[in-house]
């Protein structure tokens, strides 16, 4: 059965400096397949594709390359060849130097080699280019020489790091459209690595989507756009509108106010759930009459080929819908979502919970410093507890040293009608805070919590 | 108007830097054993400099030797040495790397009498016979932190994924050395050869407490001595001037070198 | 995968043997009389020398005559020279930086007889040409390259919200520059102090400075005693290079 798999990757872990930088990764590649590691800097991608090549060791974990483990092997002797950021050509060498350098290396005949790096320019596009050096190409043409130099090896897989990263947008469409097309005539398998969500959806035939050095979801493009598993995809892949809403009973989810017809089942009665709905899916008239509810259009922007408007929801909420239509600023529109247009995921978490130390009866030591609380009279000194505080229970202050400790906005998401923000504290924690006040990503802040609004829960097992 | 004060400037500037060099220069050309009295022109001195016939005799032709091979021997120990140095240093981080600045820092900020004074005192202290082995040890310790110095910048300037491609393109770690590292750390191992070429050729006090008893001289002790003595050997002005004139040479052709790779990259 | 940090470690075993342990050494032997037990005469006997004294005196002062004049010569012209209005040629640069190259004592010698056939008496006045006509160079360099290296939006920034020529030059181009000026003082002032063959030259050995009674003493066999002096100025150095902080190194990196 694992046949058809040229690689892999078996429980991959690496940290470095005691972070946590992949995290029990685990998935396979299928011959001929391209598939793109998705996910925002630092989330990791880049790391993962670098043991694969082998520049990186992995602390804990296997790499399989058509069933044999190729975690010990060094670099140069692996199958596999890299197009790297920034092309990575040696200046000292001309475009067909640079070519035919892995060829050399393994003491082809020459005339082999010149044949061989011809056929490639050629398929790149880059006959007559032989003999220039590599500093006085353009981006694109060093990109077209660093796939050849590749590709020429014959490579069971090629990996490919952001290479269209430092492309100019119209120069990046016409390489995507390359690169399918390479990848179709060579039959290579390709895993490619970006941050450009479009891009992944436009190549891929996987999509691998990661953050924070775990998998948050694999799929066909379609699979993760239309169905992404949590808040994280669901906003990371194309536009959207995240809202908090409850699932009522299979098949009925309520949100914004209203209550909506859905296709999900088996959440159970009563949870709180993650609504995600796609802007190009709301259906806006200007008629009021069989609309599920209504709203007053804010601001509407002409984005090319569609209208984008945000609308004040009748229950205050904004919700953000794409039309070829467009509604003045002002008027008052009719909504409704299709049933199987509203994907809901289930919440990774309803509220902070965290690991605490009871130090005396009215305090605890948590996220490296000590808080006052109520600690209920079950608990002793010394004992291991949990704590919880609502996500709108955390304040954030302006200045890092009015708090009692200090974080940064790590990653923020917009509810409709509030902020639900990440914090990684100084200490490295996370906590995830509701505020309605704007903050940007980067952002460095204070952190504190009322005594009262923390609460002492007995760990379990 | 402004502009004509600024080049005045300069040019005056220019003039009070060179005239020393000049005046040697223009007595290079005639006998006078006395420098400033002119016997006519006459190219005696440097005739007498290239056949050897020169008054302190085989001492100063010894000691130009001595210069040149001692000054070939250090720059060449310190490239080698500083470009490994180098290529270990930009791969620390953090203190492990700052502290290694710093100390590849010492021997430039140290005045040249501290280094010879110091170097003096080690080599008495592990009791080494001075001479032209610790010379070229002393050389090679001032001259190895400037080869570093201009390694460095190559190795930030160059792609870091360059070795790595290499490897990836399947050659040994020793094969991506030498044919991707190596040639693009070259033109900083070369002006870093020049410049500690220059340094040793330069130097006076380092090796006046290094070299010991046994009569070692470079150029620099040599001319010291001389000095001292009173009154310079005439063919000393011919050399001056030559070693003038080669400088000059190099430092143009070193920078306009320079100028040239930097409008290429633009 | 192999270390390549681990390449320093040649060098750091070099700079051991070389730098470390020689500059340990100046210190061993400043603390210890000549049969080895440790003292502090050496350093009190500095301090209660007259004659020691005086040369030290003498040698701050002229060291800190000679940086200042090097500043006033040197600035104006670093400044003329990092100027595109005035100067596009590099040749010019190289013109300034050549002496840098040449021996210092050929160049001192040559002063010397200059003044010798010109007639003019060495002394003090002589000393501190031949120093500012020997340490010139080494206070353009780098406040040259701190000009050239500076980015030109600031001045454009500060003419944009309206300041004038005079005013951009006093409140941005000199602040900014800074750090060049800090360099070049740390290359002329300590080797003024410690210059021995020099002054000797230039001033018939009328005027000792402090690298020539450490060199005395070297060469006299007063190993401890020249140790202790060299020992004092290595505590200069130590406080002068603390304020200066870090950015020297890479602004002398670039001396050709």
């Amino acid at each position: 059965m694992t046949k058809d798999y040229i690689i892999d990757i078996q429980h991959l872990s690496k940290s470095f400096g005691g972070v946590k930088v992949l995290d029990d990764i685990d998935f396979y590649v299928r011959r001929g397949e391209f598939i793109t590691l998705l996910g925002p800097s630092g989330c990791g991608k880049t790391t993962l594709l670098r043991q694969i090549a082998g520049f990186i060791a992995p602390d804990e974990g296997r790499i399989l390359l058509e069933g044999k483990d190729i975690s010990g092997i060094p670099p140069h002797k692996r199958p596999l060849n890299t197009v790297f950021q920034r092309y990575a050509l040696f200046p000292h060498l001309d475009v067909f130097d640079n070519v035919a350098f892995g060829l050399k290396l393994h003491k082809i005949p020459a005339k082999e080699i010149e044949m061989r790096v011809q056929k490639m320019l050629k398929m790149v596009s880059m006959t007559d280019y032989e003999d220039r050096s590599v500093d006085s190409l353009s981006g694109g043409q060093q990109q077209r020489v660093a796939i050849a130099r590749a590709l020429v090896n014959y490579p069971k897989v090629l990996l490919l790091d952001e290479p269209l990263a430092a492309l100019d947008l119209k120069m990046r469409k016409d390489m995507q459209l390359e690169l399918k097309e390479i990848h179709r005539k060579m039959g290579i398998t390709f895993i490619y690595v970006t941050h450009d969500q479009e891009e992944a959806l436009t190549l891929s035939d996987t999509i691998v989507v990661m953050n924070e050095g775990r998998i948050q979801q694999i799929g066909t493009p379609t699979d993760i756009y239309n169905e992404p598993v949590n808040s994280f995809v669901a906003d990371f892949i194309g536009e959207s509108t995240i809202l908090n809403g409850t699932m009522i009973c299979d098949r009925k989810v309520e949100f914004m106010g209203h209550e909506f017809e859905c296709v999900d089942e088996g959440f159970g009665e009563g949870v709180p759930v993650d609504v995600v709905v796609r802007p190009e899916d709301v259906c806006i008239s200007s008629s009021l009459e069989g609309a599920q509810f209504s709203g007053v259009v804010e601001s509407c922007i002409f984005k090319g080929v569609h209208y984008e408007m945000f609308v004040d929801t009748d229950k205050g909420y904004e919700l953000m819908v794409q039309d070829y239509d467009s509604f003045e600023p002002g008027s008052r529109v009719g909504l409704s979502i299709k049933p199987d247009d509203i994907q809901v995921m289930r919440k990774e978490r309803t509220c902070n919970t965290l690991e605490a130390t009871v130090e005396d009866r009215d305090h605890i030591s948590m996220l490296g410093c000590s808080w006052e609380c109520t600690v209920p009279e079950e608990f002793k000194q010394g004992d291991e507890v949990l704590a919880e505080v609502a996500f709108d229970k955390v304040d954030l202050l302006d200045n890092q040293e009015d708090g009692k400790l200090g974080g940064e906005v790590h990653f923020l998401l917009y509810k409709g009608d509030h902020y639900h923000l990440t914090i990684l504290t100084d200490e490295g924690d996370h906590l995830w805070v509701d505020t309605d006040d704007i903050w940007d990503k980067g952002d460095l802040v204070g952190i504190d919590i009322l005594p009262s609004d923390i609460k002492i829960k007995r760990k379990n097992g | 108007m402004k502009k004509l004060f600024a080049k005045c400037y300069i040019w005056l500037l220019l003039a009070m830097l060179y005239a020393p060099l000049l005046f040697i220069a223009v007595f290079s050309f005639t006998e006078s054993r006395v420098l400033g009295s002119w016997t006519g022109f006459s190219p005696r001195l440097y005739q007498n400099l290239f056949t050897g016939n020169v008054s302190g005799g085989a001492a100063l032709i010894s000691a130009v030797e001595n210069t040149l091979v001692i000054a070939l021997i250090a720059a060449a120990f310190s490239t080698v040495l500083g470009t490994v140095a180098a290529i270990g240093i930009f791969n620390l981080k953090g203190r492990a790397k700052r502290t290694m600045q710093f100390l590849n820092n010492i021997p430039m900020i140290n005045p040249d009498i501290i280094t010879g004074v110091s170097l003096f005192l080690l080599f008495v202290f592990l009791r080494f016979s001075q001479g032209y082995v610790t010379v070229v040890l002393a050389h090679i310790t001032f001259c190895t932190p400037y080869v570093v110095l201009s390694v460095m910048p190559k190795l930030s300037q160059m792609n870091p994924n360059i070795y790595e491609a290499a490897l990836d393109l399947g050659a040994t770690p020793a094969q991506a050395l030498w044919k991707v590292l190596v040639p693009e750390l070259r033109p900083g191992m070369i002006s870093g050869f020049m410049m500690a070429f220059t340094m040793s050729l330069d130097d006076f006090a380092v090796t006046f407490f290094t070299r010991g008893t046994i009569g070692l001289d470079t150029l620099s002790t040599y001319i010291y001595a001389d000095a001292r003595k009173g009154g310079l050997t005439p063919e000393l002005r011919p050399l001056m001037t030559l070693i003038f004139l080669l400088v000059l040479v190099l430092l143009i052709i070193v920078n306009l070198r320079g100028s040239r790779t930097k409008n290429a990259i633009e | 995968m192999v270390k390549r940090s681990n390449w320093s470690i040649p060098y750091l075993v070099f700079m051991m043997v070389f730098v470390v342990l020689p500059l340990l050494l100046i210190v061993l032997y400043a603390f210890q009389d000549g049969a080895g037990h440790f003292t502090f005469s050496n350093i009190t006997h500095f301090f209660s020398d007259s004659d020691s004294l005086s040369t030290f005196a003498v040698s701050i002062e002229v060291a800190i005559e000679n940086t200042l004049i090097c500043i006033l010569l040197g600035y104006p012209a670093a400044w003329i020279l990092a100027n595109r209005k005035y100067n596009r040629s590099a040749v010019t640069v190289v013109l300034f930086l050549m002496p840098m190259w040449i021996n210092a004592l050929m160049r001192t010698l040559a002063t010397a007889e200059l003044f010798n056939m010109l007639g003019v008496a060495l002394g003090k006045g002589t000393l501190l040409f031949g120093m500012v006509y020997d340490f010139l160079p080494f206070m353009i360099y780098p406040i040259y390259t701190t000009l050239m290296k500076m980015d030109k939006s600031y001045a454009e920034a500060a003419e944009d919200l309206g300041a004038a020529p005079w005013t951009v030059f006093w409140k941005i181009t000199v602040p900014l520059s800074l750090p060049g000026v800090m360099s070049g003082v740390l290359m002329v002032f300590m080797p003024t102090v410690s210059t021995f063959a020099i002054s000797e030259f230039l001033t018939n050995n009328k005027i000792k400075l402090f690298g020539t009674i450490i060199q005395e003493n070297i060469n006299s066999s007063m190993w401890n005693y020249g140790a202790a002096l060299a020992f004092i100025m290595l505590v200069i150095i130590g406080i002068t290079t603390l304020f200066q902080g870090s950015e020297r190194g890479e602004v002398e990196g670039g001396l050709i």
